[in-house]
């Protein structure tokens, strides 16, 4: 990091003589000397807008006072200016009331059954800045209400006051300009276009950062006033960003999620994903109970003395057998992550343990051992000259991330290029330049990029790899990714789709590496942890990942298994996967809802979601992400602690009774300073051109899909993109298939039929969401990215 | 009527048969400015235009030649940028009455104009923002456009200069607002059409974020003149601060409405005698100097001298030389409302103020004119116009105060006498309990 001293100017304001950086706005210089300055259009993250004229003040510049109150949110600082607000002006003062009671004038006085109604800007402003009655004695503007602008948001125009925050936000920050001003006058109204309503994975933050109640939200409306929730700090659980978010409960139900304001991480925005998916906490899905396979194979509640002593015997006997498998899933927190790669080695006497719950691969795991850049994060990623990102779609995978990218490139002129198939929503939206690549052939492609733009680009200072964990689907992608980051010096961070993941990493819960990522087979780093867990005798060689995990419990070399939050329809072969926890000895399955897993289990034992669990998350940058409960948890248990029960049960010690005794645990275990070797897997065969009526299949996920944690939300599932099929101009011809028709992509295990949408994919190839309704890819086809599928019109 | 008092150039073409063809106009001396111009270097118009002491006829009167000087020049920086000549035509203040009839009747003068305007900014393409209900005078424009283009004086290598020039007609859709520069550049990339937050200014980042000179088309076809007259002429009339010859639109109860071109400093003293004096002999009560825009003026100012230095000094602004004319058989709180809507009708929404206090303004002023004003009324228009002038995003918000503040300056107690003579009619209990209040307040107040 270089400094470079920024300039200062000195100006007075309220008679204090204060420096500010140049080019300050004036108004948060007062913030700075703690003047508040009313204000309702105004927004630290917005363009400047000078609309709604609330911020009012007198200002001298040279000695010579302006001839009119300026907009303090609009004004630059500037040397040996003299403001004056409302404080010490009678000039600004009554710009200000005259404003405010302007304000007022067309403003419905339905404070009381106003969701905004005590959190409401206006409402707090009118107290400071407002007369006590109102002279206006005619007619007040009226509109019908609400109007939803999109299943999720609710407007009310009465209400509005039109300070442009939403339209702003939306051009500005989320780039979905859906929403604008419509009319002029005293009928200006935010609105939008007939037919197009406001589809934005970012729309939530409008009703957030909306000043008024104009702007609600369709799953929170009329549920509580502000002043009866209880507000917890909370971290998001949803994708590896790690937002900050708040979490307000009432009566033991989460109400709603705003979004944190943490500048290092998501500034002050949340997707909406990460707000208002939070249904699934009361979903009637929910296992609060133990649950113990009876004798007629009836899955029936036990006690959790009962269950935990069923879970342990049945262990000890497969442990005894031919062992026992762990799979951990990605949504776990650090400490949890740390508990089951401690019950995996010390409990179940294995590696056999991954936290992997989706496609993936031995060089995955040697490529996260050792390329992983220490200081990749946000503001690095802000400041990168040029990213490219691969095996990721920043706005369907990583919503915060792209935002930020997205304000780089609009303040920074920042370069983006994408490896993948078509150009999408948000890569227009960061003007990313598409590196095409036939799905299964991007390693290839990344090889062949030895010269040029992309290879100039990100031979510049700072420049940031993005890598997805989709990449673990194309073989030999993770080796080229590494190379080009050798060959160019940029910096590579590794963005997993789930919030769990890169902890899991730390934690250990992977068949090669110990906590910190100790390599199983370096016997220094063994001997370590074998040190600070009191054990002996870890098997020097790694253990097997979760499809290999698979394929010996349905083949019999493994007789036991320990799941997770672990969704079969996810892996790479869903039906193996079933069949194989079908035919495994015995299965215990730690869980918040009745899943494929718990349908098949032997032991059911719940376990806590996030809003009643405390834990941390490493996002993809690493930063900790530390949270606490935000509901009652009182005999609602973390993974961490029933594993540690579990393992009591088996005679075994792993001291994570609770989060934080995992986290001591851990924190004993010095950072690991070995050195392992880059993968250097060779770009797997390019799959095969496409022959008649057949294509190669690209496909990732949307962010509002069928994901297991979006459920129970209507509102939210209405503003997902709708499904489609896409393809070239060309190949639609080929394959006799229209825009606006739809086409049936199928192969032997079964067909998706979804309408077609044209995009610039490469020839022969077909995309298709992964997980959205009516295209669950993995469990329908039984394939994915790179295979080759056969596709008819109709 | 002492019609010697005339000095018709930009209108002296007006009369001729089909005036508004390349042919007469070449007929009359036109297009050998441009020839003249395209001789020199640019910044000699732009110090020719600087010594005319032209300033803009839109209404604020800025100085012409030194905005074409703030437009950035040279091959690199902000320089290098494309520069944009925008002529704004959206003529809309209430009573104007002179860009339209100058694109009617001499649409060439405008064109000749821009092509040494832009040539003198090193300007490519000019844009000219045309309201949209004007459809008459578009087309005309657009033919005149397509005559030049015929001619040569348009297009690529104009003349064999090497100056090339592209002229676009943009037909605006209808709104007041776009007539404020900022406003109307925005319209004119296609948006919505509301006032951009300056700095940046246009000279700086105006269309297309580019240097852009936006100016009226009376400037802009005073051009032409200046550059075949010399500043020397130009200064020969009118005053020292505001030179040159200027279209008054004189319409309302006179004799004979019309466009008068007269030195700057006229007084409406003359402009009555020219237009034939107050239609049926009836006495003058009031009138504005430059539109509505501009504070009222009575009989008593008939000889202020209408320049701009003159308007301003009796409390007004010269504006757009709209002299709207009223007799005394109008109710100046009437004619005040109908003002007072049309802005409420046109504010474009996008600051608070004007927003709604025009909003407000308009139900308290028809309330009085019904007859159900209360006696605080007059200081509540009176506040709330303090509320508005100075306070809003644009200039617009500041013009709407206007009728009403001089309008109560000149006639309050014709105010006061609409709330006196209401009948007793029965009001809502808010306004029955607000009068009430004030009752108890004024009989406190002269105890």
């Amino acid at each position: 990091m270089t400094t470079t001293e920024t300039e200062t100017v000195t100006l007075t304001i309220d008679g204090i003589e204060v420096t500010a950086p140049k080019g300050e706005i004036l108004i948060r210089t007062c913030e700075r000397l703690g003047i508040i300055v009313p204000r309702f259009c105004d927004h630290p993250l917005l363009d400047p807008a000078g609309a709604c004229r609330q911020c009012l003040v007198e200002v001298e510049m040279g000695g010579r006072p302006m001839p009119k109150p300026q907009a303090s949110c609009t004004m630059t600082v500037a040397d040996g200016m003299v403001v004056k607000t409302q404080h010490t002006s009678p000039v600004a003062d009554k710009a200000q009331q005259g404003v405010m009671e302007l304000l007022l004038i067309n403003h419905p006085l339905d404070c009381p059954i106003c969701d905004k109604g005590g959190e409401c800007p206006l409402q707090n402003q009118a107290m400071s800045t407002g007369r006590t009655d109102s002279r206006f004695v005619e007619t007040k503007r009226t509109f019908p209400k609400p109007l939803p602008i999109s299943s999720q948001v609710l407007l009310d125009r009465e209400r509005c006051v039109l300070c442009q925050r939403c339209t702003r936000f939306s051009e500005e920050i989320a780039g979905d300009p859906f929403i604008d001003l419509l009319e002029r006058g005293a009928n200006q109204q935010i609105g939008t276009a007939e037919d197009t309503p406001f589809q934005s994975y970012f729309s939530g933050n409008t009703i957030q950062i909306c000043p008024v109640g104009a702007l609600t939200s369709a799953a929170y409306r009329f549920r509580s006033r502000p002043f009866d929730l209880k507000s917890t700090p909370s971290v998001c659980e949803h994708c590896s960003s790690g937002c900050a978010t708040r979490t307000d409960t009432r009566r033991g139900q989460v109400q709603r999620k705003l979004a944190g304001n943490d500048p290092d991480v998501n500034e002050e925005w949340l997707c909406d994903k990460g707000r208002f998916a939070f249904r699934y906490l009361a979903s009637k899905e929910r296992i609060t109970r133990p649950h113990v396979r009876d004798e007629s194979g009836q899955l029936v509640e036990a006690s959790w003395t009962e269950a935990l002593r069923v879970a342990a015997e049945g262990l000890l006997a497969a442990r005894a057998n031919r062992g026992v498998g762990v799979l951990a899933g990605g949504r776990l927190t650090l400490e949890d992550a740390y508990a089951y790669a401690k019950f995996a080695r010390v409990a179940a006497g294995t590696h056999d343990v991954d936290f992997r719950a989706r496609p993936h691969s031995a060089e995955e795991l040697a490529f996260l051992g050792t390329q992983l850049a220490p200081d990749v994060t946000f503001a690095a990623l802000e400041a990168a000259p040029a990213v490219l990102s691969v095996g990721l779609d920043l706005e369907e995978e990583a919503g915060i991330v792209f935002l930020r990218v997205r304000k780089a490139v609009r303040k920074r002129g920042q370069r983006v290029f994408q490896l993948g198939q078509w150009t999408t929503a948000g890569m227009r939206k960061t003007e990313a330049t598409l590196i095409r690549s036939v799905p299964g052939a991007e390693a290839s492609v990344l090889r062949e990029q030895v010269s040029g733009e992309l290879v100039d680009a990100l031979a510049g200072p700072g420049a940031v790899i993005l890598v997805g964990d989709r990449a673990a689907e194309v073989p030999g992608l993770y080796s080229a990714v590494a190379e080009l980051a050798t060959r160019t010096g940029a910096k590579v961070a590794w963005v997993p789709r789930r919030a769990g993941d890169r902890g899991a990493l730390e934690a250990g819960a992977v068949p090669t590496l110990l906590p910190g990522g100790r390599p199983v087979t370096d016997a220094a780093a063994r001997a370590e942890v074998e040190q600070a867990w009191g054990i002996t005798g870890l098997p020097a060689t790694p253990g097997r990942s979760t499809d290999e995990i698979l394929a010996a419990a349905a083949s019999g070399d493994l007789s036991g298994l320990v799941v997770g939050g672990v969704d079969p329809h996810d892996l790479a072969d869903p039906a193996a996967a079933l069949a194989a926890l079908e035919a495994v000895g015995f299965l215990v399955s730690l869980e918040i809802h009745a899943s494929a897993v718990t349908e098949l289990a032997d032991v059911v034992l719940p376990v806590a979601p996030d809003a009643q669990r405390a834990g941390t998350y490493l996002n993809w940058e690493g930063r900790r992400r530390e949270f606490g409960p935000s509901l009652d948890a009182t005999g609602v248990l973390p993974d961490c602690r029933v594993l540690d029960t579990l393992a009591v049960e088996m005679d075994a010690d792993l001291f994570t009774q609770t989060p934080a005794a995992a986290a001591g645990d851990l924190a004993r275990l010095a950072p690991y300073t070995g050195t392992a070797v880059a993968p250097t897997e060779a770009p797997g065969a390019t799959p095969r051109p496409a022959q008649v009526g057949s294509a190669v299949l690209a496909t990732w996920r949307q962010l509002i899909d069928d994901g297991s944690l979006s459920i129970d939300e209507p509102a939210l599932a209405g503003t997902a993109r709708p499904p489609r099929v896409r393809a070239n101009p060309a190949t639609a011809e080929r394959l006799g298939l229209v825009e606006g028709g739809t086409a049936s992509v199928a192969t032997d295990r079964g067909a998706i039929t979804l309408p077609v949408e044209l995009a610039d994919l490469p020839d022969g190839v077909v995309w298709l969401p992964a997980n959205s309704p009516g295209s669950q890819v993995r469990s329908t086809l039984g394939v994915g990215h790179g295979a080759l599928v056969r596709v008819v019109a109709g | 009527m002492s019609p010697d008092i005339l000095t018709p150039v930009l209108t002296s073409r007006w009369a001729e048969e089909r005036s508004w063809t390349l042919e007469t106009y070449e007929r009359t001396g036109g297009y050998r400015a441009m020839r003249t111009a395209l001789a020199g270097h640019p910044d000699q118009l732009i110090q020719l235009c600087k010594d005319s002491g032209l300033r803009g006829r839109g209404g604020a009167g800025f100085p012409t030649g030194m905005k074409w000087s703030f437009i950035p020049q040279g091959s690199t920086g902000p320089g290098a940028k494309p520069k944009y000549l925008v002529i704004n035509a959206d003529e809309g203040e209430p009573g104007t009455c002179k860009d339209i009839p100058t694109m009617m009747a001499d649409p060439h003068s405008l064109i000749e104009g821009c092509i040494i305007t832009s040539y003198a900014i090193r300007a490519k393409f000019c844009a000219i923002y045309v309201r949209g209900e004007a459809l008459h005078p578009i087309r005309r424009l657009r033919a005149a456009v397509a005559e030049a283009y015929a001619a040569g004086y348009l297009g690529t290598d104009i003349l064999g200069t090497g100056f090339d020039l592209d002229i676009v007609v943009h037909a605006g859709a209808g709104a007041y607002i776009c007539g404020e520069e900022t406003a109307l550049l925005d319209s004119l990339e296609g948006r919505r059409g509301q006032p951009r937050l300056k700095p940046p200014f246009p000279a700086t980042a105006g269309l297309y974020a580019s240097p852009t000179v936006v100016n009226n088309v009376e400037t802009i076809a005073s051009v032409p003149y200046i550059v075949a007259g010399g500043a020397e002429w130009f200064r020969s009339m009118g005053s020292e601060k505001s030179p040159g010859p200027k279209i008054y639109s004189v319409s309302g109860h006179v004799e004979r409405p019309g466009q008068y071109e007269a030195p700057m400093g006229i007084t409406l003293r003359t402009l009555l005698e020219l237009a034939g004096g107050m239609k049926d002999g009836i006495p003058l009560k009031f009138w504005t100097p430059g539109g509505s825009s501009t504070p009222m003026f009575t009989a008593e100012h008939l000889d202020t001298p209408l320049d701009f230095e003159g308007a301003a000094g009796a409390g007004s602004m010269l504006g757009t030389t709209a002299v709207q004319v009223f007799n005394e058989t109008v109710s100046v709180p009437w004619a005040v409302m109908k003002w007072t809507e049309f802005y409420k009708h046109e504010s474009c929404g996008k600051c608070t103020p004007c927003r709604e206090g025009t909003y407000w303004l308009v139900q308290i002023l028809e309330r009085m004119v019904h007859h159900q004003g209360t006696p605080s009324d007059v200081d509540t228009l009176l506040d709330i116009c303090d509320n508005i002038l100075g306070r809003s995003f644009c200039a617009l918000g500041d013009g709407a105060t206007s009728p009403i503040t001089s309008g109560i300056k000149y006639f309050r107690q014709e105010f006061l006498d609409l709330i006196a003579e209401q009948p007793v009619v029965p009001r809502p209990e808010q306004l029955a309990d607000v009068e009430a209040e004030q009752t108890l307040k004024l009989s406190g107040a002269s105890a």
